[in-house]
């Protein structure tokens, strides 16, 4: 299996959905070799061998920036294989060198690649040795950008794994839409396998404390519904529509309370936004949240909103309904495809997204109908039903071969 | 001698649009979703509808009255369904008029707004009742006689309000919990009556088996009975005739056409039935009021808690079982002395609109996470959907009503 991250040195979801489906399938007697591009310690890996591509500190896998100073470039070079480790591409290309000397040894049934990343290497293991090529795919540049464009290396080596795989998984039926209407891809040659909530996250002990949010749990006791949003402040999430809709929705119920939880380049344009809006005291920005933290976001809210532009599946939907949170998707969110109690909208449509959010805040009926709704179905995904899935996808490669 | 008593229901809502928070206050138009194509578009539907059901099977049914002396059948109207069939099809009002007048077809009552009133409001039943009646005798000059309630609601107390009020007989499902040995081929009694009733109301109940081999069933190629042909109904029917003179057929007109499209061949079904049927001899079809005369009531039945034709769960579930349902409901009911003190005849109609039961069944989330039939049927994109712009309507009457009194 061909990843990038594993938690702990996860960034997002993607290394989280790497570790289950591992599990999972290692559960169902899969024998897996997992490589990432670094060199660290990983608990709760015992069921498989992770192997190191290169000596190389997690954090600097997707390389330096531009403007990292030069001893940040000093930290990392010593401890690498190479001379100069700088950019993403760099460290592709040791990847790529560790798996070919890997194939020489050792063959596989199968190579897993998840998403553009290792895609390089999945293609190597696939035209130099003839191994089965399994693409996965969590999102696509379209997706990462907001659907507009997108860096043009990242989709040349997107459609070249594509292309050559032997068959391509997809996190959502909105994703094989994009790989087929995109990449040209068949639609045969896709198949979808939703992700669903960690183990761990489920496993892990939790108890909320009232006292984190006092501000809000005060806010709550005067009778305002709390509507809650996470993830990164980029274009993708569509988080822009989200602060007009709030401000649409004030004007109808003004006991509403926005929590944007998370960071990224559009924090400020969000904040400024918010102020023009004359909403800025009805939204509060937390910054970047993760963990028991998170949690307690969940556990205080409502509401989640979805807002994204394009979601491939939105594991955040999942952990907030566990925490008891009623769901408000955009349409354009794979999650979207598997819960049916949560209230819906297309990404631009802020008027309806304005009139769900006031619709919940008056009716506890409606309220109700949906918590209870989504509490029986927000985990009917178990990732044993998505190993399952895989393996007949791997011996159908196999037998293909 | 054996009798069939056909009844078909027709009956379309007036459909609110996606009514926005927004528009409260602003836009009273409810009903008429601009775009002929949206999904609200009560038109495009009715207009839908009438191409594949109500035109085919009024002709065959109006056919088989010309050509059988002793073909009946009964329709129940609703009063929503006729406002549209004014608007956007007469001829349908003008065919029934013809086959009322020949004295085969019998018109049954129920509520003008197809309301589940009668368990939230007693005064607004009755008063829906009689706009209903009325509607019928100045559209068709006859004056129903036998009543159904919606969706084929019935309880104890149902029966005796019908009893209280002179019909001869009401519709109800002949279900297995309520009829245990008993067969629903025969004419009944309601319950509980008091000593000095004078005149009796009987109980005709739906022969559910052989009315959803048609109704659902028919085109079901999972079904080990399909194809259904008219040889082996006949014989199910003859069979089923051992248990009774009466074999009760109640269902949706739209089965024909609708439910059950055209390349199913359910109207050449239906048509070779008719003629099959009353080819042997002694047979015949009878409507709602012949029925209730064709024996002296077997028995009395009663039903204590109330029973529907809908779902395999017959009760009122679809319609009040979530707190949507639940609070919607309470809400509009809560309004009506207030919207009624208005004497605005606009919003007192668009009140009433709000009533019917389809709005509630838009809300039912009993199979929503297995996503069938009642997706099937509904406006809207989810039930949570409906709710939301059903309350914003409400807000508006509301609205309205404070103006009114300002």
């Amino acid at each position: 299996m061909l990843g990038w991250e594993l938690p702990p040195h996860n960034s997002g979801g993607l290394g989280v959905a790497c570790l289950n489906l591992a599990r999972a399938l290692s559960k169902d007697g899969a024998d897996i070799d997992f490589v990432v591009p670094y060199e660290a310690e990983h608990s709760n890996t015992e069921f498989m061998h992770v192997l190191s591509a290169m000596k190389l500190d997690p954090l600097y896998r997707y390389g330096i920036g531009a403007y990292d100073s030069l001893l940040v470039e000093e930290e990392v070079i010593p401890t690498a294989d190479v001379s100069k480790m700088i950019s993403i591409r760099d460290v592709q290309r040791n990847y790529c060198a560790f798996v070919e000397k890997y194939l020489m040894d050792f063959k596989p049934d199968v190579a897993h690649a998840h998403d553009w990343l290792t895609f390089e290497a999945g293609v190597l293991a696939k035209r130099n040795f003839g191994i089965p090529l399994v693409a996965h795919v969590h999102a696509t540049e379209y997706d990462r950008s907001g659907m507009n464009g997108g860096n043009p290396v990242v989709h040349a080596i997107e459609r070249e794994g594509l292309l050559l795989a032997d068959k391509i998984l997809a996190v959502s039926q909105a994703t094989r839409r994009i790989i087929h209407e995109k990449y040209d891809i068949p639609l045969d040659k896709i198949e979808v396998v939703y992700n669903s909530l960690d183990e761990d996250f489920l496993k892990s002990a939790y108890a909320y404390d009232s006292q984190d949010f006092r501000y809000i749990e005060e806010m709550k006791k005067l009778g305002y519904t709390v509507i809650s949003t996470v993830g990164r402040f980029t274009i993708q999430k569509g988080l822009a529509n989200l602060m007009r809709a709030a401000a649409r929705a004030l004007q109808k119920e003004p006991k509403l309370l926005f929590v944007f939880a998370g960071d990224g380049e559009q924090r400020q344009e969000l904040v400024e936004m918010s102020a023009k809006l004359g909403i800025a005291s009805n939204v509060m920005f937390t910054g970047f949240v993760r963990g028991k933290q998170l949690r307690d976001i969940y556990q205080v809210s409502d509401v989640f909103v979805m807002s994204s532009i394009s979601e491939p599946f939105g594991l955040t939907a999942l952990e907030a309904a566990h925490h008891g949170d009623v769901l408000i998707l955009t349409k354009q969110s794979g999650v979207a495809e598997v819960l049916r109690s949560a209230m819906e909208y297309d990404f631009w449509d802020e008027t309806k997204l304005a009139d769900e959010i006031v619709a919940i805040a008056r009716s506890e009926g409606l309220k109700h109908t949906l918590q209870r709704g989504i509490h029986n179905e927000y985990r009917n995904i178990s990732w044993d039903n998505v190993a399952e899935k895989i393996i007949s996808v791997y011996n159908e490669v196999e037998k293909r071969r | 001698m054996r009798a069939i008593c056909l009844y078909l229901h027709l009956h379309q809502p007036w459909r609110y649009e996606r009514y926005s928070v927004f528009d409260v206050a602003h836009d009273h138009n409810y009903w008429d979703e601009i775009d002929y194509y949206d999904k609200q578009n009560n038109q495009r539907i009715f207009d839908k509808v009438c191409e594949k059901s109500y035109h085919p099977m009024l002709n065959l049914l109006e056919e088989n009255i010309r050509k059988h002396k002793n073909f009946k059948v009964s329709l129940s109207i609703t009063g929503t369904w006729l406002e549209q069939a004014e608007l956007w099809h007469k001829d349908l009002i003008h065919q029934i008029r013809r086959m009322v007048k020949t004295g085969q077809c019998e018109i049954v009552a129920e509520t003008y707004y197809h309301s589940m009133s009668f368990f939230y409001s007693k005064e607004e039943f009755a008063e829906q009742v009689k706009m209903h009646t009325e509607k019928i005798k100045a559209l068709f000059g006859t004056t129903p006689k036998v009543f159904r309630n919606t969706e084929l609601s019935y309880n104890d107390e149902v029966g005796q309000w019908c009893t209280e009020h002179g019909y001869r007989a009401v519709l109800a499902e002949g279900w297995d919990k309520i009829l245990g040995w008993r067969s629903p081929n025969h004419v009944y009694k309601v319950a509980g009556l008091p000593a000095d009733t004078k005149t009796e109301t009987k109980l005709l109940l739906k022969n559910y088996r052989l009315s959803d081999d048609i109704a659902f069933r028919f085109s079901n190629r999972g079904w080990s009975e399909w194809p259904l042909t008219v040889e082996k109904y006949q014989d199910w029917l003859n069979m089923d005739s051992l248990r009774g003179p009466l074999i009760n057929l109640f269902m949706d007109f739209e089965t024909f056409g609708e439910h059950q499209w055209a390349d199913t061949g359910i109207f050449q079904f239906m048509n070779a039935l008719i003629s099959r049927w009353l080819s042997e001899y002694d047979n015949k079809f009878v409507t709602v009021s012949e029925a209730a005369e064709l024996e002296a009531p077997q028995d009395e039945i009663s039903m204590p808690w109330t029973v529907t034709w809908a779902d395999t769960e017959r009760d009122l579930s679809a319609w009040m079982s979530n707190e949507m349902q639940q609070e919607a409901m309470t809400k509009l009911y809560s309004m009506r002395e207030e919207i009624l003190a208005t004497k605005d005849k606009a919003l007192i109609n668009d009140f009433r609109k709000l009533t019917t039961s389809d709005h509630a069944y838009y809300m039912c989330t009993k199979y929503w996470n297995d996503g069938d039939v009642h997706a099937y049927f509904s406006a809207y994109d989810s039930p949570f959907d409906a709710f939301m712009y059903y309350m914003n309507v409400l807000r508006d009457l509301e609205w309205r009503a404070g103006q009114k009194k300002a």
